[in-house]
């Protein structure tokens, strides 16, 4: 107890010093959450990813369409349960910096592969009869102040021409890791305009989503279905949806590895400002180590001292900035447009790291000083000056 | 050198640990605040050298990339028929009708990405003289074959010569290597326009257009043109070397954006270790400031010492963190452009501004750090200050 006590009134002695150590300490646990926070909004896609789904695509890449024919090939392969689709449809809304996906969907099974999307029965059931209208996620509903039977426009690229979707449904997110920032509409709708304007192009899907009733056939079905169209024009390539998602993810690796990297320079820096706080503290009293010493105080005790210092410092300032991450995080997850990262919000991992990186700096910065206090003879202790 | 300053400097070797931790700090900070900098500039230089300014790149006016333009055959002939396009020797007219496509491939350092194979004219030689064959041959017109950028030879697996690229239903063959002075243009592969055209089926439709102007002050005049025609109401022309740089501002913004964000939030860790070490620094040299006050030096001479103390660490700081990013220099960086949605490989680049600008940058920290603490110093009472144990 008597350590404890001590420890305290020797925080107490520079109370400044104390106070900067504890602020740098705050902001390091605040940047360094916030780093966590855009890299685990970066594997987001990952983590909503469903075990019981399979995309299929065309197997040169993404910008390739696979024929609607193969629906119902897919749709018979053993196992598979509902076969959906979707076409990225693009497009500039309002202007050219509004990112959230817009994708040409079947009203009829989109739905079911996707059960996180929650649209209530009388919405789904106006969707789906009505050709031109859309559905959109809560998050984009809010950020555009969107509204049922509002009007939205959108101008074509990949499918050139003036498009108009009436909003006739807002899903939401079922989990924290749903993604509620698309827009989708009907492929029929689509299509039929493309028969129109360029036959060529009808008929053409981007991407097939197959619900499997078991997630540990995965692997067979997905061969199974590649099997299928093997040696055509346009073979495919099916995964499971989290391996889809963490193919994209490889491509970006280079930005994610220098994220991680200024991540852990932020504990370095600050594990040198509270450390530089410590081994002056301890370099202050290095005569009272030595009168501590000579009591019969054991190096056990001076550990104890120095360490629960550092330690005390280090919680502290972790405490404020993790208390204070939550609402900052927030804050940014309004700011940031939507479409870029679609989830933004603490995972619980980022919080057991960013506390044990606080505890860690504690920690790293009592070993200098320690071992100084420790080494140091009592003579030399006494002999001392600051 | 007057007194005071020589006794800063001599500070600097009697604190080394505490000073060298603060040193540190500073350069982790100045470090990477000079990366982000540097990679947000590799990437712009990259697609700036990507274009020229005296080409003129056509796309559907609502496409954000080469991907998701479109342009038909007939738009295609009104397009040639526009005045100001320069010609060869030949009577040729210097233009690239070019289908943008992406495929993905297994990068070297694992998993896949995307890669652009463009199709060009055969007027090409003209239109882009930067992109020189280093290895191989060009690809037969008329044949299923490419040439490789060199970024893309380096990072993907059998992208060399000999090595056989399968999409739209065929097998392509590389035969040569091509350069582009560093442009974005290394990470692509080339074919015959027409050969590509027809192994995906699509008639003559083509993603780009890219043609060169007789001199490059007559845009204005080309750009009038072709906004008075309404069949071209869906398109617009850009000058090349601006629409590349403008590919690139996604990207570099969103790291400019976070990097910056991210460094001053940790400037700020760092400036708090200098105003520690700066007020433990006065602490400790109470009676010795009040020596220096008695021997006659002004409140004003005892702040600037403190200040030029505690800037001189931070330049030093600076200075190393400075040094060791430049080194980055050495590295390229392969990731994909969320413009473009394919790779790009581009270097760190560092230039005199952004050496300058760190520099300013960690002056900040060390005027900020040592500010409070010099102060103090200064306001000292000088019987208090010689009294002090």
């Amino acid at each position: 107890m008597k350590i404890l006590k001590l420890i305290f009134k020797n925080t107490l002695r520079h109370k400044l010093r104390t106070f900067l150590t504890i602020l740098g300490i705050a902001i390091a646990v605040i940047a360094f959450g916030l780093m966590r926070t855009v890299v685990s909004a970066w594997y987001a896609g990952v983590d909503a990813s469903a075990a019981n789904r399979l995309i299929t695509r065309q197997a040169v890449s993404f910008i390739f369409t696979l024929p609607y024919s193969y629906r119902d090939k897919i749709a018979n392969v053993k196992g598979v349960k509902n076969v959906t689709y979707a076409n990225w449809f693009s497009g500039v809304y309002i202007d050219k910096n509004q990112f959230f996906p817009r994708l040409a969907v079947d009203a009829e099974t989109m739905f079911d592969v996707y059960p996180e999307f929650l649209l209530s029965k009388e919405e789904l059931e106006t969707f789906k009869k009505e050709r031109n209208s859309c559905v959109i996620g809560a998050d984009i509903a809010k950020q555009y102040k969107l509204k049922l039977d509002d009007i939205m426009t959108i101008e074509g690229d990949i499918y050139p021409g003036t498009w108009e979707f009436i909003v006739r449904g807002i899903y939401k997110p079922k989990f924290k890791s749903t993604d509620a920032t698309q827009m989708l509409f009907h492929w029929k709708y689509l299509d039929e305009t493309m028969k129109k304007v360029s036959p060529g192009r009808a008929g053409n899907i981007g991407w097939f989503m197959i619900q499997i009733k078991d997630p540990n056939r995965s692997a067979e079905i997905s061969k199974e279905i590649d099997a299928l169209f093997e040696n055509s024009t346009a073979e495919t390539k099916t995964e499971t949806e989290r391996a889809f998602q963490q193919g994209f993810l490889a491509s970006t690796s280079a930005i994610i590895t220098a994220m991680n990297f200024i991540s852990f320079v932020i504990i370095g820096i600050i594990m040198l400002v509270l450390g530089n706080t410590m081994i002056m503290a301890a370099r202050e009293r290095t005569r009272e180590y030595a009168v501590m010493k000579t009591l019969g105080f054991s190096a056990k005790h001076l550990i104890g001292l120095i360490m629960g210092e550092s330690l005390l410092i280090s919680v502290i300032g972790g405490g404020i900035g993790l208390f204070l991450i939550f609402p900052i995080v927030a804050g940014f997850a309004e700011v940031i447009p939507k479409g870029f990262f679609p989830i933004f919000r603490i995972v619980p991992i980022t919080v057991i790291l960013s506390a044990s990186s606080a505890i860690l700096i504690g920690v790293a910065s009592a070993v200098f000083p320690i071992q100084r206090a420790i080494k140091t003879k009592i003579i030399d202790g006494f002999r001392f000056v600051g | 050198m007057s007194i005071p300053f020589r006794y800063s400097l001599k500070n600097f070797k009697s604190r080394k640990t505490t000073n060298i931790i603060t040193v540190l700090g500073i350069s982790l900070v100045v470090f990477v605040f000079t990366a982000v900098l540097m990679m947000a500039y590799g990437i712009q230089k990259t697609l700036i050298a990507t274009g020229n300014e005296d080409n003129v790149i056509i796309l559907r006016k609502s496409a954000n990339a080469e991907i998701s333009s479109i342009i038909d055959g007939e738009t295609q002939n009104i397009i040639r028929a526009l005045p100001y396009i320069k010609a060869t020797n030949e009577g040729k007219q210097i233009i690239s009708y070019e289908p943008v496509v992406i495929i993905n491939l297994d990068k070297k350092s694992g998993g896949i990405s995307n890669v652009t194979v463009r199709g060009v004219s055969p007027e090409i030689n003209y239109l882009r003289p930067q992109v020189k064959l280093t290895e191989g041959k060009m690809f037969n017109w008329g044949s299923r074959e490419l040439v490789v950028g060199t970024s893309i030879e380096k990072n993907f697996i059998n992208a060399g010569i000999g090595g056989k690229v399968n999409f739209a239903g065929d097998e392509w063959t590389i035969v040569g290597k091509f350069v582009s002075d560093g442009s974005g243009f290394d990470s692509e592969f080339w074919g015959d326009s027409k050969q590509l055209l027809n192994a995906f089926n699509r008639g003559n439709t083509v993603s780009t257009v890219t043609l060169r102007l007789d001199d490059k002050n007559n845009f204005e005049k080309f750009k009038t043109a072709f906004d008075s025609d309404k069949r071209l109401k869906q398109f617009e022309p850009k000058i090349e070397k601006i629409f590349f740089e403008e590919q690139s501002e996604l990207m570099a913004n969103f790291i400019k954006i976070l990097g910056i964000f991210i460094t001053i939030i940790f400037s700020l860790g760092a400036t708090i270790g200098a105003m520690i070490t700066m007020y433990a620094a006065v602490a400790n040299r109470t009676r010795e400031i009040g020596t220096l006050r008695s021997l006659g030096f002004k409140r004003r001479s005892i702040l600037v010492v403190f200040l030029f103390e505690s800037v001189l660490i931070s330049l030093v700081g600076g200075i190393i963190g400075i040094f060791f990013a430049s080194g980055l220099q050495l590295f390229t960086i392969s990731t994909l452009n969320f413009a473009s949605f394919s790779e790009i490989s581009f270097y760190f680049a560092i230039t005199p501004d952004i050496i300058i600008g760190s520099l300013i940058f960690s002056c900040i920290m060390g005027i900020f750090g040592g500010f409070f603490p010099s102060i103090r110093a200064a306001r000292m009472n000088i019987i208090n200050a010689l009294r002090a144990g």
